[in-house]
């Protein structure tokens, strides 16, 4: 099958108080399938978020799109006209943000604020407006549907609000939704709900998905495909299942080691110390050149120090960026 | 091991006023009990809303509970008035999820450490000075770094920042509310080790209030599981996972994401 949407070379920076430029992405390159689950998977400052924004142009005001090109169906978003680009945004594609209670307008009413996603994007009567509306609704709230639609965000729960921000997302029948850590804000049960309406979606609206969080065990069953970020840069990117279980890239690997397990052999580990990830990856402390990883590798070799590791095919669809790994 | 901290019956109700009509009640806290014994780790986890913060303010003596008694050390804390709490309060800490609020953006890191000694009028300028340096090499931050402003710190280093802060007074318990929640996994994983740290060379006494089961699991000695301001279950971290009792308990640990780790190194390709 073919990737709809195609994201290419994208390099991305933002600018500081003293006109220095900060790169975020460098070089960030996958494609999306039809109806896939993309899980983006990166820790702060790894540039997820970015990711997000740049595919439908939405970056601040200091940040920059260098370089690349992000083509879906046929157009190169980067470069299409702001006029196409306002049809494609909440209408082919749209995007959840993380914080529900920021997102909502709070003094609109939900079912009003989904109203005016439809209305701006298809010309509709009255009365289809507002059946439209309902119909999304009964979606995501099967009971309780005209409370809903009628309350006000502060009356809503925490999974409420995020299922209403979904609503929003879906109103027009969108290709794609990118979500920014949609469920960060919620309690764990909540958080497998709001997952669970995800998978529910995907199936009815066929919809494709770039899931982007910080935590890897929230992709395990969710995701189809997973991309590791790094300080900008894809690390690995390949089949969840793989990439959960056998992780390529020693950031990965070093990454799910450092989580506490719940096995049937938590007495052993029970108050042990975590492996743990020496050192941070704030701007500050990357190397100037060679694998952005390398200060902090367990397994790093002299070439890393010098050169930057290029994506290495490993098969069945698993790519990976380190010198470890040959073709 | 006779507990450092008892709570019995706490009950906290909270009502709200309306304009028309009595006020509305909300019970956040229904007769809670427990000990806490010293150098141990105690979790208490539950869906939001269960009531963990609430029990935790009212710990910390920042709220008054409305019934129920607090020992602390051999004394009532529920019956102390305001001048008696305030000598209490620095020897109970509260670690709050994101330590940026909590912190003046202008102060420089020493400044903040600094502080909670000259609030409580302990020690000189310059033991002040130098305990101050030795908790920031105590949290893993290195004393070049203490004259720089907080806000240049990453977010596991500001939560190391809180830990020297709570730290200053020599506190008896230390309450971290979802004080890994906000940091990154990698991040998280190097304060839990902290935290173990702490209670294994010093004999901390840790009460631990989070939604993520798995890492209470990993930290805590008893856990407490919380539901509707109730505590519905009560037992070493083992136990609650090997045989859950409650209800509430069983959809915590469900909603634990199943995922393992294959054995064998990274380099294997």
């Amino acid at each position: 099958m073919e990737s709809f949407l195609e994201v290419q070379n994208l390099q991305v920076s933002y600018r500081s108080h003293e006109h220095r430029s900060r790169p975020v992405l460098s070089g960030v390159s996958f494609g999306l399938m039809p109806g896939e689950i993309l899980g983006v998977l990166g820790e702060s400052g790894s540039g997820k978020s970015t990711l997000a924004a740049s595919i439908l142009r939405l970056l601040p005001p200091n940040g920059h799109i260098g370089n690349g090109a992000v083509f879906f169906e046929g157009k190169n978003l980067l470069q299409a006209p702001s006029e196409a680009l306002r049809n494609i945004r909440g209408g082919r594609v749209s995007l959840i943000f993380q914080e529900p209670s920021l997102a909502l307008h709070p003094t609109i009413r939900v079912g009003e604020q989904v109203r005016r996603v439809l209305a701006s994007h298809q010309s509709l009567s009255r009365n289809e407006l507002s059946e439209r509306t309902r119909n999304v609704f009964i979606q995501l709230f099967p009971q309780d549907t005209d409370r809903i639609l009628r309350s006000y965000p502060h009356q809503l729960s925490g999974g409420q609000r995020q299922r209403a921000l979904i609503a929003q997302a879906i109103a027009c029948y969108p290709a794609i939704v990118i979500a920014d850590e949609p469920t960060a804000a919620l309690d764990p049960v909540t958080q497998l709900e709001i997952l669970g309406v995800f998978r529910a979606l995907r199936e009815q609206l066929s919809l494709a998905m770039i899931f982007i969080t910080h935590n890897p065990a929230l992709l395990s069953g969710f995701a189809d495909r997973i991309l590791v970020l790094y300080a900008g840069q894809v690390a690995e990117w390949g089949p969840a299942e793989s990439v959960l279980r056998s992780p390529k890239h020693p950031y990965t690997r070093a990454l799910f080691e450092s989580l506490p397990g719940i096995s049937t052999e938590m007495e052993k580990s029970h108050k042990t110390l975590l492996p743990v990830i020496p050192g941070n990856s704030s701007p500050a402390s990357l190397p100037r050149k060679g694998c952005s990883f390398e200060p902090r590798c367990s397994v790093r070799m002299d070439v890393c120090k010098e050169f930057e590791p290029v994506l290495v095919d490993l098969g069945k669809k698993h790519v990976v960026s380190c010198f470890k790994y040959k073709e | 091991m006779d507990p450092i901290l008892k709570v019995e019956n706490l009950v906290k109700r909270y009502s709200k006023r309306s304009l028309l009509g009595p006020p509305q009640e909300f019970l956040a806290l229904d007769s809670v009990s427990f000990a806490l014994s010293a150098g141990t780790t105690l979790a208490i986890v539950g869906e939001s809303g269960s009531g963990k913060s609430t029990l935790a303010s009212c710990i910390a003596c920042l709220e008054t509970p409305t019934s129920g008694n607090l020992w602390f050390e051999g004394a009532n804390l529920a019956h102390y008035a305001e001048s008696e709490l305030r000598k209490i309060r620095p020897q109970i800490q509260l670690i709050f999820p994101d330590p940026a609020s909590s912190m003046n953006p202008r102060w420089s890191i020493l400044e903040i450490v600094v502080e909670p000694l000259a609030v409580q009028g302990k020690l000189g300028r310059k033991e002040r000075m130098l305990r101050a340096f030795s908790l920031l090499e105590r949290v893993g931050l290195s004393a070049d770094m203490a004259e720089r402003p907080a806000t240049e710190l990453s977010g596991g280093q500001r939560q190391r920042l809180a830990i020297a802060r709570a730290l200053t007074l020599d506190p008896k318990i230390l309450i971290l509310d979802e004080a890994l929640s906000a940091l990154d996994c990698s991040v998280q994983a190097q304060i839990a080790n902290l935290l173990l740290e702490l209670q294994s060379s010093h004999g901390m006494t840790f009460l631990f209030i989070t939604h993520d089961l798995t890492m209470a699991a990993h930290l805590a000695d008893e856990i407490i599981v919380m539901s509707h301001g109730q505590i519905v279950e009560h037992a070493r971290s083992a136990a609650i996972l090997r045989n859950p009792n409650h209800e509430a308990t069983r959809q915590l640990l469900a909603a634990v994401p199943k995922f393992s780790l294959a054995p064998g190194p990274a380099t294997q390709p």
